[in-house]
């Protein structure tokens, strides 16, 4: 079977995969709860706010990917995965933000947990990705540089 | 105005085959045979030439005094300078090789020896590489950083050195600053290149992808917007060339002129790349054209297993040996062959029973008053020139000394800009790039309108005066300096200093960012004060286009006025902590 990568870019633009779905829809039911989290100005009141728990067990097995130096602050790009069994949920944190929670994803049983996003920097920062499996908090991070720019030779 | 013999030679399509002109001076004293007569080694011989910067006369490049290695690169090549760069790699001082790789005694050793570089030169010994060792052997490899830095790539939009490169026979080439041309420009250039253009780190962004750009990328799938590699047989073995592009072009490079493109190094995706080519292609040797800079090529080097050589550029060193990495495959040897012309890296590689056995390694310096023009080359040059050369030669000051840029710090000829900068736009202090291009003007000789072109030639040259708190000031700095002299080479964008004008400061580059820079003090002696703001004159803005004259203008106009390019006070910081460095030399300021 060949679909290739801009008819799959289409579908998820037109929100018929299911994977759009399922990460609207709990946000939404669960509005009231994480709002505390979202809007937490320190990165350990919003993980204890949205996990329970500000201490994440640094993981192997979840790969963060972003780049090195950030080429636009305002879109970075980042890619987690994790192959971990019951995978419950996936959050982002960028500790120098204003609001370092930047995103959560819930993953449903028996979807791979791989999401990617973008995320605003204002300036220099930790990123952190946590990964709740199993009621536990596994986490990787990384430090992604925040350039001025200019002055390339 | 006295035509050169080397002009007059190339008027007459006068040239020997390979060898001397017929002269007095130097170039009759010197017994030049030596100097490229390279034996054979080998079954593969690869030629490497990279960031000329579209340099296609012949021309003054000073090597830098200042390259300083922090952490893990202090005291290894390439930051090395002066006498500490020729006790390394064995070279005698005082010789024509100890001026083509150091800045020691140059305007007296320039006089003597003459211009480097110039593609009528260059042609004329590539041609003779490769026919001594066997032109089905051979590959010609271009690092890139070729379709800007001249006036005439800035008027024919780069596609004069694609006609160049052409004539010149490249085979492979990627890219840095050919990416500050327009996206269809670039596409363009690319197809009337007759080699391949290579970049395996380019990759579109999933919103043009959407809007339709799979019509022209190369690879949906990957989203390689270049073709990654290519394999070559050669000499009885197989060889795969791998293209890394400038990593850091959007951010070191407006993005604005490439918005569907998205760069990094991306180790992991080479690293899958060279395993792919080594199970599926089974080559004998694999080479990377590179264009991270020599710093980021040792570490990625170290970190990528699986490729045998690095033919690098970006950073403008002209190393007379590779360095060795050893890593999880064995080692990689990384190379870096300078710029503007003035070099041809010849690398030949002994390839047997599915690997690399040895290798013997040349870089030779391009003494253009030792070889030849080749005609073909020359009458295409002086027709590339011909619409522009009122432009390019008008005459427009005396220089009272040497005028350079390459260095950590400020050069010369940047100072001449920073002044032109405050002058002609009116403003406390001022602030220019320090790119690593732009020739060099030896003391007595007239500063020509090509000189400032070749100083300040870009696709963005629009200037600006605008009020900057002294903490903006001081974040710009710091910012840069980080992009140099922070001791983990992917963090580095490459380019030196931040030139400046009207205010000095101290620098210390072992500090973290944000700690790097204090006492910014006017000329006048006042302390830059955080909260207070001063009029800032700049050029080549990243973000947004700025409203100003162009750069070139406004630096021909001050020296048109002066008469004379002469320098009152060098804005150049004071340095802690870096005096016993081998990467500095003959610096006042320690």
């Amino acid at each position: 079977m060949s679909m290739n990568r801009r008819t799959v870019v289409k579908a998820i633009a037109a929100g018929s995969a299911l994977v759009g779905a399922s990460v609207m829809m709990p946000r939404v039911a669960m509005a009231a709860w994480t709002e505390s989290a979202f809007k937490a100005d320190k990165q350990d009141a919003a993980m204890k706010a949205l996990l329970g728990s500000a201490d994440a067990a640094d993981s192997a097995e979840v790969t963060l990917k972003a780049p090195d130096i950030a080429e636009n602050g305002a879109v970075v790009p980042v890619t987690v995965r994790t192959k971990m069994a019951n995978v419950e949920s996936i959050s982002i944190f960028v500790a120098n933000n204003p609001n370092p929670l930047v995103a959560e994803f819930i993953i449903p049983a028996g979807t791979e947990a791989d999401v990617s996003t973008r995320l605003r920097m204002g300036k220099t920062s930790q990123v952190t990705a946590v990964v709740k499996a199993d009621g536990k908090l596994y986490s990787a991070a990384k430090e992604v540089k925040v350039t001025i720019g200019g002055c390339g030779g | 105005m006295s035509m050169s013999r080397r002009e007059f030679a190339q008027l007459m399509g006068l040239a020997g085959a390979a060898g001397l002109l017929p002269t007095t001076g130097f170039a009759a004293k010197k017994q030049s045979a030596d100097l490229y007569e390279v034996p054979n080694f080998g079954n593969v011989r690869l030629l490497h030439i990279t960031d000329c910067h579209a340099q296609l006369l012949p021309v003054y490049f000073r090597e830098p005094n200042v390259n300083l290695g922090i952490g893990p690169a202090y005291g290894k090549a390439p930051h090395l300078v002066g006498d500490k760069l020729l006790n390394h790699f064995g070279i005698a001082p005082n010789t024509l090789e100890a001026h083509a790789f150091s800045y020691l005694k140059f305007n007296e050793a320039a006089q003597k020896y003459g211009k480097v570089g110039g593609f009528a030169h260059i042609k004329t010994l590539v041609n003779r590489l490769r026919e001594g060792y066997g032109r089905d052997k051979t590959l010609l490899l271009d690092g890139g950083d070729t379709w800007q830095g001249s006036g005439t790539s800035y008027k024919t939009r780069g596609m004069d050195m694609v006609k160049a490169t052409n004539e010149l026979g490249v085979d492979i080439m990627t890219g840095h600053w050919e990416f500050t041309y327009h996206q269809e420009e670039i596409l363009n250039n690319i197809k009337a290149f007759n080699g391949e253009f290579l970049a395996h780190n380019v990759m579109i962004t999933e919103d043009a992808l959407f809007e339709g750009a799979d019509e022209y990328i190369f690879d949906e799938d990957s989203g390689r917007v270049f073709k990654p590699y290519m394999m070559r047989e050669m000499g009885g073995a197989r060889v795969a060339i791998i293209g890394q592009a400038f990593p850091r072009t959007k951010i070191a490079n407006p993005a604005r002129f490439i918005p569907d493109w998205s760069f990094d190094i991306f180790d992991r995706e080479l690293q899958e790349l060279v395993d792919q080519i080594r199970a599926e292609e089974k080559p004998d040797a694999v080479v990377v054209i590179s264009h991270n800079g020599m710093d980021v090529d040792l570490a990625m080097a170290s970190r990528v297993s699986g490729i045998d050589v690095i033919l690098g550029g970006h950073t403008h060193d002209g190393m007379p040996q590779p360095t060795v990495v050893k890593n999880n495959a064995g080692q990689t040897l990384v190379c870096n062959v300078g710029s503007n012309g003035k070099f041809v890296g010849v690398m030949d590689l002994d390839i047997r029973n599915g690997k690399v056995q040895g290798f013997n390694y040349r870089l030779l310096p391009v003494f253009s008053e030792l070889l030849a023009p080749d005609p073909a080359m020359a009458k295409l040059i002086t027709d590339i020139r011909a619409p522009y050369t009122d432009w390019l030669n008008e005459e427009l000051a005396v220089a009272d000394e040497v005028m350079f840029r390459r260095g950590n710090f400020n050069g010369t000829f940047d100072q001449v800009i920073c002044d032109a900068l405050r002058e002609q736009l009116d403003a406390q202090v001022s602030l220019s790039p320090g790119f690593r291009w732009g020739t060099s003007v030896l003391e007595g000789q007239m500063v020509r309108m090509e000189h400032v072109l070749d100083q300040t030639c870009l696709t963005y040259p629009e200037t600006y005066a605008r009020n900057m708190k002294g903490s903006d000031l001081k974040l710009i700095l710091e910012d840069v300096a980080d992009n140099i002299f922070n001791p983990e080479p992917y963090l580095q964008s490459g380019g030196d200093m931040v030139r400046v004008g009207g205010f000095d400061y101290v620098c210390d580059p072992m500090k973290p960012v944000g700690q790097r820079i204090s006492e910014m003090t006017l000329d006048n002696g006042e302390k830059i004060d955080m909260n207070k703001e001063y009029k800032v004159a700049g050029w080549a803005t990243v973000g947004a286009r700025s409203e100003g004259p162009d750069i070139w203008d406004v630096t021909a106009n001050y020296l048109r006025d002066k008469k004379v390019a002469r320098i009152s006070k060098l804005n150049t910081p004071k340095l802690k902590n870096v005096a016993n460095n081998p990467g500095i030399a003959a610096y006042a300021k320690l």
